[in-house]
Parts: C-alpha cells; sequence; structure tokens
C-alpha cells in the first residue's frame, strides 16, 4: 500500500471542505451567485486549509476590482465586479461549516492484530481519548459514548459499528435516533520491514443547528485533527510503555501572579498554559 | 524539599517545594547525593530558551539513590536503595526510536512533544529541566527527583566509586564522547574543537581514546586551555589570532581539521561583525541562536570532513555558510546525545582507571549557593568550569 492510500482511503473520503448549508446560509436568493459559489467551491483544493480558503479568494479578488477599477473601462468594470464576487466568496467562507473532521494516524510498535484490539475494546478508549467521559455497551454492535463538554457538560451520542475486518479495520457511524449524526473509522496496516502498525482514524461529526452539536463542535474547537493526534499519540504511549507520560502533579516552585490567576479561573489551565507559551512562541518565530 | 527553581531570566532561587510523587508505574523517586550546573543550564539562566515557567525546578544532572519505585518497575532492573547516575534525556525503551537505540529521539517521553512539533516539526525526547517545550519535568537541582521510565536509564554504580568520578555519566562525559564518536575518528585525523568547557574537556580527551592523532582546541579562557593541554590537545586562544580558520590552515598543511566540532552552541562569543550582529538579532529576539562557532566549523573543516554538533542551539540561526557546506561535500552530526548507548562504556573505563572524570571540576558548593553560582559560571568567574552541588549541605558548606 502507498502513502497516499493511507491517508486518504477511498472509504473514509469524508471530504473535509466546509459543506455549505444552502438551507440557513441565507445568499442562495441569486442563481448566478449560487452557480458562482458552486463553481468556486469545486475550483479550490480540497486541502487547502480554512484560512487560505478565506483569505486567497479576499485577497485575490481585491487585487481583480483594483485592477479593473484602474482600468476605466467597460472591461474594467467587469474584472472589478469579478473581484468584488470573488472576495465577497471568500469572506463568507468558513461562516457555514456544517461538520468537523479529524485526521490522524501514528507508527505503533506492535502488529495490526494487537493494535486492532486494543483499540476495539472501546470501553476502554477513555483511557488515552481525553474528551471521553466513558463508552457503554449497550447492544450487540451499538455503543453510547459520552464526552466532557466545556463546563463539565455531558454530550452522549449512540453509534455502531457497521463494518470491520478483524486485524484491519473498523467503522462506526451514529445510530438514526442519536441525539449527533457522526461517523468514525480506524484502519491498521503493517508497516514494511517490520516496522510496526499505521493507525489512521478519521471521525467526522455532523454539526446540525441543535445546541448539543453545537456545543460539541465548541468543544473540538478549531482544530479537531490535533485533539485526535493527541489522543493517537497517548494511545501509541500506552501501548508501546503501558503508560502515558505526564507531569501533572509534580513539584514545581512558586508560579507567576498571571499563573496563578489562570489557574483560579479554569483547573483545566494546566494544559492552556503551554498553548499560550506555544502560541507565543509562534509569534517569536513569525518574526524570525 | 529543597529545590533551584527557575524564577526569569537572569533569576533562581532556592524554594522549599512538595516532594516528589510517583505519578506513573515505571517512575522512580530517587533521593539526590550529588548534582551539577551544566553550560546549558546557562542557556536557560540568560532566558534564551522559550518555554520556561517560573517556577520550574532546573537540573539534568544527577545521581542519588533509589527510594521508591512504581508498580510497573522490573525489581530486577531497579530497586529501593540501589544507587544510579540519571541521564539528562528520558527514553521509554519500547519506540521505534529506542529501539534502533536512538534513545534522544525517543517518542513517548515528551508529553508537549506538539509544542516542539512546531518549532522542529517532530520532538525529540523529554528531558529533565529543560523547558516546558522538552517535556516539562522538574529537574534534579534538588534533593529527590521523579525519575519516568526509570527501568530504562538509569545506570546503576557500584558502592566503591565516588559520586565525583561518575556524576559526569548523567550528561557532559558521553556528550563530549558522543560528539568525537561523531566526528567519526579515522587513524591520523586531526580533531578542531570549538569550546572548553567541560563538555570539549571531555570531548578532548575521548576524540584521543577514538583514536585522534590531534586535537586542536580553541576557546579564550586560559585556564580552560591550560585543561585542554592537560589533556593533549594543542590550543588556539581565539582572541589572540587574527583569524581562527587561517591559524588552523597553517597548522595542518593547509590541508584542515579532518573534523571539526562545535562544543559551544547558541551563544557563541565571537570578535567579528557577523557575532555582532548575532548578538543584536538575538536581543530583539529576531534570531534565538549566534551561530558564529558553527560558520567557523563549516569554513575550517577540511573538503569531505564532519562537523559533529554537541553544542546546543534552540530554535533559528542566519547566514550559515552553505556554501561551504554544500561544496566542500562536508557532513554534519548532531544531536542530543544517545546517553544509553555510552554511560555503561564510559562506566567501565572509569573503573579501568583510564580517565578520572572529576579533573573537571571547580567549585564544590551547596544547594543554597546554586543561585550565586549560576552568576560566577555564566561570567566564567573565579576559573568556575564545573559545579556540583550537595542538595543535603546547609548554607556556606562544603
Amino acid at each position: 500500500m502507498n502513502h497516499s492510500e493511507m491517508n486518504k482511503p477511498d472509504e473514509y473520503d469524508m471530504n473535509d471542505s466546509n459543506r455549505s448549508d444552502d438551507q440557513d446560509s441565507g445568499y442562495n436568493s441569486g442563481g448566478n451567485w449560487e452557480s458562482m459559489h458552486n463553481f468556486l467551491d469545486a475550483l479550490i483544493p480540497d486541502d487547502w486549509s480554512p484560512s487560505a480558503r478565506k483569505w486567497v479568494p479576499i485577497a485575490a479578488g481585491g487585487a481583480l476590482a483594483l485592477i479593473g477599477l484602474s482600468r476605466k473601462s467597460a472591461f474594467g468594470f467587469t474584472l472589478a465586479a469579478a473581484g468584488g464576487a470573488l472576495a465577497y466568496y471568500g469572506s463568507r467562507s468558513g461562516e457555514t461549516q456544517t461538520e468537523s473532521v479529524a485526521r490522524g494516524s501514528v507508527l505503533l510498535n506492535c502488529t495490526p492484530e494487537e493494535a486492532y484490539s486494543r483499540y476495539r475494546n472501546f470501553e476502554d478508549l477513555p483511557t488515552f481519548m481525553k474528551h471521553l467521559q466513558s463508552v457503554t455497551k449497550i447492544g450487540e454492535r451499538q455503543y453510547r459514548w459520552v464526552a466532557r463538554g466545556p463546563f463539565e457538560i455531558a454530550i452522549q451520542w449512540d453509534a455502531e459499528v457497521f463494518d470491520e475486518k478483524v486485524g484491519e479495520s473498523i467503522s462506526w457511524h451514529s445510530t438514526p435516533d442519536s441525539a449527533i449524526t457522526m461517523e468514525g473509522s480506524v484502519r491498521f496496516a503493517a508497516s514494511p520491514a517490520n516496522r510496526g502498525t499505521e493507525l489512521t482514524s478519521v471521525t467526522r461529526f455532523d454539526h446540525p443547528a441543535s445546541d448539543l452539536a453545537q456545543t460539541f463542535a465548541k468543544l473540538l474547537g478549531k482544530d479537531p485533527s490535533f485533539l485526535m493526534q493527541q489522543d493517537l499519540r497517548r494511545f501509541k504511549a500506552l501501548i508501546e510503555t503501558g503508560e502515558i507520560p505526564t507531569t501533572e502533579g509534580q513539584s514545581h516552585g512558586p508560579r507567576s501572579a498571571m499563573d496563578k490567576a489562570f489557574e483560579a479561573l479554569d483547573p483545566d489551565s494546566s494544559k492552556r498554559r503551554e498553548s499560550r507559551m506555544s502560541e507565543t512562541l509562534n509569534e517569536n518565530w513569525r518574526t524570525a | 524539599m529543597k529545590a533551584l527553581c527557575w524564577m526569569g531570566a537572569n533569576k533562581t532561587s532556592v524554594e522549599t517545594v512538595p516532594d516528589p510523587q510517583i505519578l506513573n508505574p515505571r517512575d522512580a523517586i530517587v533521593r539526590i547525593t550529588s548534582t551539577c550546573i551544566c553550560g546549558s543550564d546557562l542557556h536557560l539562566y540568560d532566558g534564551f530558551i522559550p518555554t520556561m515557567e517560573q517556577g520550574d525546578i532546573l537540573g539534568h544532572e544527577f545521581m542519588g539513590e533509589v527510594v521508591e519505585t512504581g508498580n510497573g518497575i522490573n525489581k530486577e532492573k531497579l530497586k529501593v536503595g540501589d544507587r544510579v547516575v540519571v541521564p539528562f534525556t528520558i527514553a521509554c525503551g519500547n519506540c521505534f526510536f529506542c529501539q534502533r537505540k536512538l534513545w534522544s529521539c525517543c517518542e513517548n517521553s515528551n508529553p508537549n512533544y506538539w509544542i516542539a512539533e512546531k518549532l522542529m516539526g517532530y520532538s525529540p525526547s523529554g528531558l529533565f529541566g529543560y523547558t516546558h517545550m522538552l517535556g516539562g519535568y522538574a529537574g534534579g537541582q534538588a534533593q529527590y527527583a521523579r525519575v519516568p521510565f526509570a527501568d530504562v536509564g538509569p545506570l546503576k554504580i557500584p558502592a566503591e566509586i565516588s559520586d565525583d568520578k561518575v556524576i559526569f555519566l548523567s550528561d557532559i562525559f558521553p556528550t563530549g564522547y558522543f560528539g568525537a564518536v561523531n566526528c567519526d575518528i579515522q587513524p591520523g585525523d586531526t580533531v578542531a574543537i570549538w569550546g572548553c568547557g567541560p563538555v570539549g574537556q571531555f570531548a578532548i580527551r575521548s576524540a584521543f581514546m577514538l583514536g585522534a592523532e590531534r586535537v586542536i582546541a580553541i576557546d579564550r579562557f586560559d585556564y580552560r586551555l591550560k585543561m585542554a593541554e592537560e589533556g593533549g590537545a594543542e590550543t588556539i586562544n581565539y582572541e589572540e589570532v587574527d583569524d581562527v580558520v587561517q591559524t588552523l590552515k597553517e597548522m595542518t598543511a593547509n590541508i584542515g581539521p579532518d573534523s571539526c566540532m562545535d562544543a559551544v552552541g547558541m551563544e557563541a562569543h565571537g570578535n567579528n561583525f557577523l557575532a555582532f550582529v548575532d548578538r543584536a538579532k538575538q536581543m530583539l529576539m529576531i534570531e534565538t541562536d549566534r551561530p558564529t562557532v558553527l560558520r567557523q566549523c563549516i569554513q575550517a573543516c577540511r573538503k569531505a570532513g564532519t562537523v559533529s554538533v554537541p553544542g546546543v542551539y534552540s530554535g533559528f540561526a542566519d547566514t550559515i555558510p552553505m556554501g561551504a557546506f554544500m561544496n566542500k561535500g562536508l557532513t554534519m552530526k548532531t544531536g542530543q546525545t544517545h546517553m544509553m548507548n555510552y554511560m555503561q562504556p564510559l562506566l567501565e573505563r572509569i573503573q579501568n582507571n583510564e580517565i578520572d572524570p572529576s579533573f573537571v571540576i571547580s567549585h564544590r558548593v551547596s544547594l543554597d549557593e546554586a543561585p550565586e553560582m549560576y552568576k560566577t559560571f555564566r561570567d566564567k568567574k573565579d576559573h568556575c568550569t564545573k559545579v556540583v552541588l550537595d542538595p543535603w549541605a546547609n548554607g556556606k558548606a562544603a
């Protein structure tokens, strides 16, 4: 199996572009706009980041509009109008996000069978999936998943395994009566030359208008793939070493007043403190 | 317990903090008998490496007695009462890299791997007391330390050898040796080593162990150059010559040293224009590292030679002579030391009296005096080469 197949297997293709929801988009009144919108959607490569989707059309559209206006001709005017529409398209990008897709992969130092059987034990997933509270078996192939949302609000969905190949893959999706629509799958493939197992995982959550789902969308935050990758790294550590590395609870000297304030306000701040540091880091490197 | 905490750039203090606890099954708690200040701690002290946080316990060179083990530790590998030297890199022993003996690239020991990934693409292993980006583990300039994956790293030490002889197996002796291994020394080779701090001193002696014909050591402090001479090296005081690269040329019949080692790293001093520009950029935080020595290594190295970099770099360095590096066909080898490959063999060399590493020790003080010693060491006052701290002595003992 080659790498591109690993990363984007066909049956896992859950198109991670931000699908627009025409029902409440509010800007599909004109047929021209809609066809242009669809045309641009098709034109922009799927692997562009959301910010590229937004800012590239804005920048390109803005430039076109300026060039067009400077020509002071009929053609220039058309160009300016097209540029304006393009910029508008960019500015609306991301506003109608209706799903979040998380992808992740890790190399595990074990056989695909071992990795499969550890992962297939869904009840144990919360050990390494930090935002999961519990997974409970509720039927032959059905499980109830409970995640911890902001302010400890529990978010729950029911999902069933609809396809699995022992030692190779597991696929599951939400049951018809589930509060949240989602699908997930994980694949285990032997890495060449006894390097272990390549685990690839994809999960997609729909964001219908319900409050629950909106809360969950917030929980997943800006980058669901980042959270998934962290979960997978914890799974890797657990499989390879029998434990998950941590410094939580270790000794330290007096923290700064700012850190103490954050800690008092937010019991989860040990993690976020490091996110803050990494943001500062990014700022520094951007200027470097 | 007492612990030395980083309280901001140029500020450390000894604080009373809770004793460390076992947090994971493969942890051990070590009661520390000796601990040192490392030259790389000075990069933290000076505030040049990001993701330190006020209150972090410093220190990554320590040894002591195991006083508690987690329930995941195989008692045959490590048990309460064992006397151990703890390597500064933390390795799980089970991942892709550990299984290939590339211990300092361990995948599982850095819980904050993702911060390092932003900076480096992939994260190296966790280290003790060396930024949150590299694990955020509490360090060993304290009375006790928690050691994760304690069944992999710590090396058991027989009772009859003194702390002074083996403490440097925790970092600088293997690091100097690894620097020399990375020089790929062949019979007849000349090795040029920039930086005659403790790592440089061990690198000089290791280069001879590995068969170097000549070692040329470069520094600006006579007391360090003298120590290098005692190790058999020829020396250059770079403040007394016009051009180090030219001097090396003249010393090697215009061929150049076969390998060049940067045992200085990101805070290099220099007396040329680029070094001044680096200093200004570093102060403005638009460059993290001052690569004066690395530039000289690349320029001075003979064609198709090897540049070895045990010196610590943290981020970005400008104006690296890539043209020289490429056109001369050089090889560069670097990395945090793969400690577990070298600790046991080097312990045997100590036991066979081939080397007594305690020669680098210039100061023995109590932990209480550590904040003062950081200043002395940074300013190279009082011929300070290596500081060993006794965490149990009170005040100005020693």
